[in-house]
């Protein structure tokens, strides 16, 4: 197989046109074939009842003891809000040069009112091409326009292009090399 | 500043708040290692050195407050910051007291952990640009500024560190470039005449009658020119270090005067007749081979001998290929001061040209080549391309290249076409008239991912 997987992990049922959506832009950003990856198993055991998030590092375990193993690479997309223990919130989180990320466009907007989804959909697309991102290797960027910048926050998410800057593709075409061709 | 330099330490006891802070902190491009407790994080300070320490309040044993009292004995320029779930303000002032940067109530909102640790990180970069600042300025080395982790440059290092705390005279002897007037400047800065001056004199720039007079000094009057009296070389390094550069360069009368000096620490200015003492310590350099000058009657073998109290031997560069990394590392700091320019390292392409050359011209070619790269990269990552290093080539090899096969050509031909189109694959199989796949086989058959952005 040796795609790219998008897995909706969410609470609600997929929204598979937002999904098709993502699936298209990872693959034109990786230069990678995507696939949206249909299985209706979620992850469990991530709940904290404290904090009423999910804990975002359980779900990155739950989901690459779950993937398909021949998977280039996996990206959950939930609608739960996620967190890690010393964050308020995390818009996603990634394996840095692992297999797994996941993201969540809780924090994002709404997919659901017409009137957020195209700016919620570009955020929720944005996140995902970032920590699939760190799935390879990339580190975050300094440019502030690049997809791999820090996004602690929604302005910082607005403000930057969906796209890897000039570094950042280059160290990650080094680093796809490594994996081989994708169609092998 | 290269943010894998910036080294953190996370100290807590629970395991799922180190594995996140650490991934969290990882994917921001910092060295991050993580500690359960306070007696493994004094250990790890003992160790190694840190930029930055978070450390968690409450722990079992040391808590938080203790770890940062006994790690500011160890490492006190390390930056602390404080995390605690329970927040109050006895321990707050407590930890600011103790000389912690800042105080964090767990959870923290991202962007509040992610400007303090940015704010943390340039404070520290502004301090350590403005001590590289100064010693470019003030050309001020220490033995720990030298980098190297190759064995002979480690025993160059504990005999040049032995000989700075004596009085004896030092020969440095290596290739151009292996920075024979770095260790001869280190010596001085950790010698005990390191309150001294530090005066450095190349003798092959000068002909005999400029070098002697640059060296000794005149009288008003000692020839055509000289106008005032003029006080030498030897005069300016009282009571600190005279480093003679180029010593196999000097003529048999300048050898003689030398032989004098050292003799009996005293000479007299040109057309002069007062005799000078001095009090300096003599450290000389030559990348010549002066034992076979000797042998052929061109160096005096009594002033050999004077000169070669402590010898020191600076091996070449290609000799030391691991250190090659570790330079490049530290000139690039150096030389993103400098030039006022951010540069965050060298591609893997890049890397492979630089550890496959020879250096025939040592570190002082590798920072040249470093210095160009850096004007001319796109980007803030030096690639192969940017450091105008050519591989030097046999004729029959090139004659071979200008023939090219079939492979050769298709090589480059897919090279300038990636090169055209920025490396979009899609474009380039287009414009090729070949699928993806077979583009992509192409590509890693022939290792093109050194494709440069345009």
């Amino acid at each position: 197989m040796h795609d790219i997987l998008v897995w909706w992990i969410g609470a609600q049922a997929a929204d598979e046109a937002a999904m098709e959506v993502l699936r298209q832009r990872v693959e034109d950003v990786f230069e990678w074939p995507a696939t949206c990856w249909h299985d209706e198993r979620r992850p469990t055991g991530t709940y904290d009842a404290g904090r009423g998030q999910h804990l975002s590092t359980a779900m990155l375990r739950w989901l690459n003891s779950h993937r398909p193993h021949d998977a280039a690479r996996v990206v959950g997309v939930t609608d739960v809000d996620l967190f890690i223990p010393i964050l308020t919130f995390v818009y996603g989180e990634a394996q840095l040069g692992g297999h797994c990320a996941v993201v969540s466009s809780a924090r994002l907007g709404s997919l659901t009112l017409p009137m957020q989804r195209q700016l919620t959909l570009g955020r929720l697309v944005k996140e995902a091409v970032h920590e699939l991102g760190h799935t390879f290797g990339l580190v975050h960027c300094r440019d502030g326009e690049c997809v791999m910048s820090r996004s602690p926050s929604l302005a910082s998410v607005d403000a930057k292009h969906g796209t890897l800057c000039g570094d950042c593709r280059l160290i990650y075409l080094e680093k796809a090399a490594s994996l081989g061709t994708p169609y092998e | 500043m290269n943010r894998e330099r910036v080294r953190i330490l996370v100290v807590d006891d629970e395991e799922i708040v180190r594995e996140s802070l650490s991934g969290w902190l990882e994917r921001d491009g910092y060295t991050v290692a993580t500690a359960q407790d306070g007696a493994s994080a004094l250990a790890r300070l003992h160790g190694e050195r840190w930029s930055i320490m978070l450390v968690d309040m409450k722990m079992p044993g040391m808590d938080g407050l203790q770890v940062l009292e006994e790690a500011r004995k160890i490492q006190p320029e390390v930056t602390a910051v404080i995390m605690t779930a329970y927040a109050t303000v006895d321990t707050a002032v407590t930890a600011m007291k103790l000389g912690a940067y800042d105080y964090l109530v767990k959870p923290f909102d991202p962007e509040e952990l992610s400007l303090m640790i940015q704010k943390i990180v340039s404070q520290q970069a502004l301090v350590r640009e403005n001590v590289l600042l100064r010693k470019v300025l003030k050309r001020e080395y220490h033995f720990r500024d030298l980098v190297s982790k190759n064995a002979a440059m480690q025993k160059v290092f504990d005999l040049a560190r032995t000989a700075a705390r004596s009085n004896s005279t030092i020969l440095v002897l290596g290739e151009s470039g292996t920075g024979k007037e770095v260790v001869a400047r280190a010596i001085h800065a950790e010698s005990p005449r390191a309150v001294g001056p530090f005066v450095a004199v190349s003798c092959a720039a000068l002909t005999e009658t400029l070098l002697e007079s640059e060296l000794f000094g005149h009288e008003r009057g000692a020839f055509t020119g000289a106008v005032a009296r003029q006080r030498g070389k030897f005069e300016a390094a009282h009571r600190g270090t005279l480093f003679l550069d180029e010593i196999g360069d000097i003529t048999p009368k300048l050898q003689l005067d030398l032989l004098r000096v050292l003799e009996d620490r005293r000479f007299t200015r040109v057309g002069g007749t007062e005799a000078i003492e001095v009090d300096v310590r003599i450290i000389a350099a030559t990348n010549r081979d002066l034992q076979r000058a000797v042998a052929e009657g061109a160096f005096r073998e009594d002033l050999f001998y004077r000169l070669n109290v402590i010898p020191i031997h600076l091996p070449p560069l290609r000799d030391r290929k691991e250190d090659v990394p570790l330079l490049i590392d530290d000139l690039l700091e150096k030389l993103s001061v400098e030039m006022g320019r951010h540069i965050e390292g060298v591609s893997h392409d890049a890397m492979a040209v630089l550890m496959a050359h020879d250096w025939p011209g040592n570190v002082r070619e590798l920072r040249n080549a470093l210095e160009r790269a850096a004007v001319v990269a796109a980007g803030t990552i030096i690639q192969a391309g940017d450091l105008g290093l050519v591989k030097p080539s046999t004729p029959t090899e090139a004659a071979a290249e200008q023939l090219g096969t079939l492979e050769s050509v298709e090589r480059q031909h897919i090279q300038t076409v990636l090169e055209h189109t920025r490396g979009n694959i899609t474009q380039a199989a287009r414009i090729l008239d070949i699928d993806r796949v077979t583009l992509y086989n192409k590509i890693k058959k022939y290792r093109l991912r050194e494709i440069e952005s345009a």
